[in-house]
């Protein structure tokens, strides 16, 4: 029921989002952005009765994973409102909430029994922190797409719908910054304490499983970015572009590694 | 005279692709086009303007088509068109909306920025060219000198002028939607022209930290770069600069590409992909058109400029409406004058006549009879008296206010009557 109501507001926050996007009309982004904070907090609500329902920790089923990830991503992103501004970027942001929320919805919500190999302390530090990197990148993706989208309309001189809507090209990049230089180090947790819990759950630290390799994989992908970015000085397009195909693979190690490369990991969503 | 002498011949970026306006680029001599247009046959008066947005040749030629061929050469001469191209690439009004025309220049109008205000200068600058060599007549001089108090009437009474100011207008708000805050930024304006002056204003009061001008002549160069508290450097600085600067204003008068793509793409590394922005304003074209390929190279030339403006051009068009009407009115006034112009010869010519018979007939008169000084003066006033009141009505029936042609048709019958074109 919960659930729901979180969904319905989810929802109506993106539809107000849509109309100001559309219309520009101020007031309407301040409700969007209080029916999101609401949506957020109702979230909180939602995850903390799932937590009672499954008395541990809610981020082994699939369901939960990804709603905790929409979760992670809403209060990313208000937290940045409350730091600052970006014109327009909660449209974009809403849209990527809401997707999530929709895959959520149509997983199933039953609890699985924990296996005892992972009764630990190490599981909610482990999989919030890997969750909220993704939720970090996954507003790095947004704030690439935005920049893509308005780079495009002013290298084809083009004017249409985001010319006058988006932010300027500098405050898109720096956006794609911030998000990654958050959103990176809180991955290079997730993969330290992932590591910390295998050797206490398994013995090692590492052991090549799909999922650990994926994870890696993807943070070789932000490390380059971040790297390029303050030694040669990539920015603008080309990082862009790769804090796109970098949260594909935070895609893929979430999804395609659970559906297509079955591990250790597969019985968690 | 009639208004329908009165032309106006030319080339703007609404018939015109940059392309081809480039390559009527009438810099090299200014004398030029005056010696040109002096020599052809039937143009009796004419003022000649180019600007980087429109070249145009406003005349007065009663004979007509052959006058407007040879223009349209003249305009042509350096082209590569086939005649047939160049009458594509023209506009040309006669009377009525020639003088619309001029006016709707003059205001501003007709600009690539409705409402920018250098368009004005230039045509003033123009026509006191024009005037100076002697090119211009009784019909230019009034034409003008009207378009001035038209183009300050519709500027004190609507707003056309206040939202748009020029291109370099357009160019800062490219530049806010590139870097955001301009505060902090450095301006690098090669060439020191009028355009490159108006494009730093507006930039350095949008907070653009440090201007820097390259120009061919240093001493060009120094005095504008002081203007703004900027440095000066000379043309071949200019990549060492590029490596410093975020907005880059082109505006030299050199007839080919002064910066190609090969020579900025190591220049990029340099600046480590910090994003510039090139603005070309001059006409024939100063940078490359493939720079703009390059990642983090936002390149506009005058066209790009012009769809920005379109962009927020509809909140200007209800200003423009009101200028639109004012344009009207006014060319309805200047060609009353013009009719007014025609009917004062016949005027003149009637009472020419009158006072020849009367003289003839006194004259007659006078040699038979003996009349003391003052009778005489007398009877020469009653004879003058009764021809100005014959003559009262017709002229009272000739001023009174009618369409153009039924004017027309009064003016000749009234010459017919009274036989003055014998």
């Amino acid at each position: 029921m919960l659930f729901k109501l979180t969904f319905i507001l989810y929802v109506l926050a993106l539809t107000n989002y849509a109309v100001f996007f559309v219309s520009q009309n101020k007031k309407m982004r301040k409700v969007a952005r209080m029916v999101l904070l609401a949506a957020g907090v109702v979230h909180c609500v939602t995850i903390g009765g799932r937590y009672l329902l499954a008395g541990h920790t809610p981020l082994t089923t699939h369901h939960d994973t990804v709603s905790f990830f929409a979760w992670s991503m809403t209060w990313a992103f208000l937290s940045f409102r409350w730091r600052y501004q970006v014109k327009n970027f909660g449209t974009f942001v809403t849209v990527v909430i809401m997707a999530l929320m929709v895959v959520a919805g149509l997983s199933s919500t039953e609890i699985q029994q924990l296996p005892p190999a992972l009764r630990s302390n190490w599981l909610p530090i482990h999989a919030a922190i890997a969750i909220m990197a993704n939720g970090f990148l996954a507003m790095g993706f947004c704030s690439g797409v935005m920049y893509l989208l308005q780079e495009r309309e002013l290298k084809q001189k083009r004017f249409g719908l985001f010319y006058p809507r988006l932010p300027s090209l500098e405050a898109l990049d720096s956006l794609n910054q911030h998000c990654l230089t958050i959103g990176f180090p809180l991955l290079t947790l997730g993969i330290i304490t992932g590591s910390i819990w295998a050797k206490q759950a398994w013995g090692a630290y590492w052991q090549w499983d799909p999922k650990e390799t994926w994870s890696l994989i993807t943070w070789f992908l932000y490390a380059a970015l971040l790297h390029q970015r303050f030694a040669i000085g990539w920015r603008g397009r080309r990082s862009a572009i790769m804090a796109i195909v970098g949260f594909g693979a935070v895609l893929f190690t979430l999804w395609g590694v659970t559906y297509l490369l079955p591990g250790v990991h597969s019985y968690v969503g | 005279m009639s208004a329908d002498s009165f032309f106006v011949l030319g080339v703007n970026h609404k018939t015109a692709p940059v392309a081809v306006r480039e390559q009527l680029s009438f810099s090299a001599d200014p004398e030029a086009p005056f010696r040109s247009l002096k020599e052809i046959a039937g143009c009796e008066e004419f003022c000649f303007l180019s600007t980087c947005n429109r070249v145009e040749v406003v005349f007065v030629a009663s004979g007509g088509q052959q006058a407007v061929r040879d223009i349209r050469r003249f305009l042509f001469a350096s082209a590569t068109v086939t005649d047939q191209e160049a009458e594509e690439y023209t506009y040309l009004h006669q009377g009525a909306e020639a003088i619309t025309h001029l006016f709707r220049v003059a205001a501003s109008l007709d600009s690539m920025v409705v409402g920018e205000p250098q368009i004005l200068g230039q045509l003033k600058d123009a026509y006191r060219m024009a005037a100076d060599r002697q090119c211009t007549g009784v019909m230019i001089n009034r034409m003008l000198h009207k378009a001035f108090s038209v183009a300050k009437r519709i500027r004190t009474e609507t707003n056309i002028g206040s939202s748009a100011v020029s291109i370099s207008y357009a160019a800062v708000e490219l530049a806010r939607k590139i870097f955001g805050d301009l505060t902090n930024k450095k301006v690098l304006l090669v060439g020191a022209g009028e355009m490159a002056e108006l494009a730093a204003e507006h930039l350095v009061n949008q907070g653009v930290s440090e201007v820097i001008v390259a120009n061919r002549t240093l001493e060009r160069a120094v005095k504008l770069a002081r203007r703004f508290n900027g440095s000066a450097v000379g043309l071949n600085e200019i990549h060492s600069q590029l490596e410093i600067a975020d907005i880059m204003v082109s505006s030299t008068g050199a007839t080919g590409l002064i910066l190609h793509k090969d020579e900025v793409k190591p220049i990029m590394k340099k600046r480590r992909s910090r994003p510039i922005f090139m603005i070309d304003i001059a006409v024939p074209r100063d940078l490359d058109p493939g720079l703009n390929d390059l990642d983090s190279v936002y390149l506009y030339d005058v066209d790009d400029l012009s769809h920005v403006v379109e962009s927020n051009k509809a909140e200007r068009d209800q200003e423009a409406n009101k200028a639109e009407r004012i344009v009207v009115e006014e060319t309805l006034k200047l060609l009353q004058w013009v009719e007014d112009m025609q009917l004062t010869p016949t005027i003149t010519a009637l009472r020419q006549k009158a006072d020849v018979i009367v003289k003839g007939e006194l004259g007659k008169t006078m040699a038979n009879i003996e009349l003391s000084k003052k009778e005489r003066k007398s009877v020469e006033k009653m004879a003058g008296a009764i021809v100005n009141k014959m003559l009262h009505d017709p002229l009272v029936f000739l001023k009174e206010s009618s369409s153009p042609e039924g004017r027309q048709r009064k003016l000749d019958h009234v010459r017919k009557m009274f036989k003055l074109d014998s």
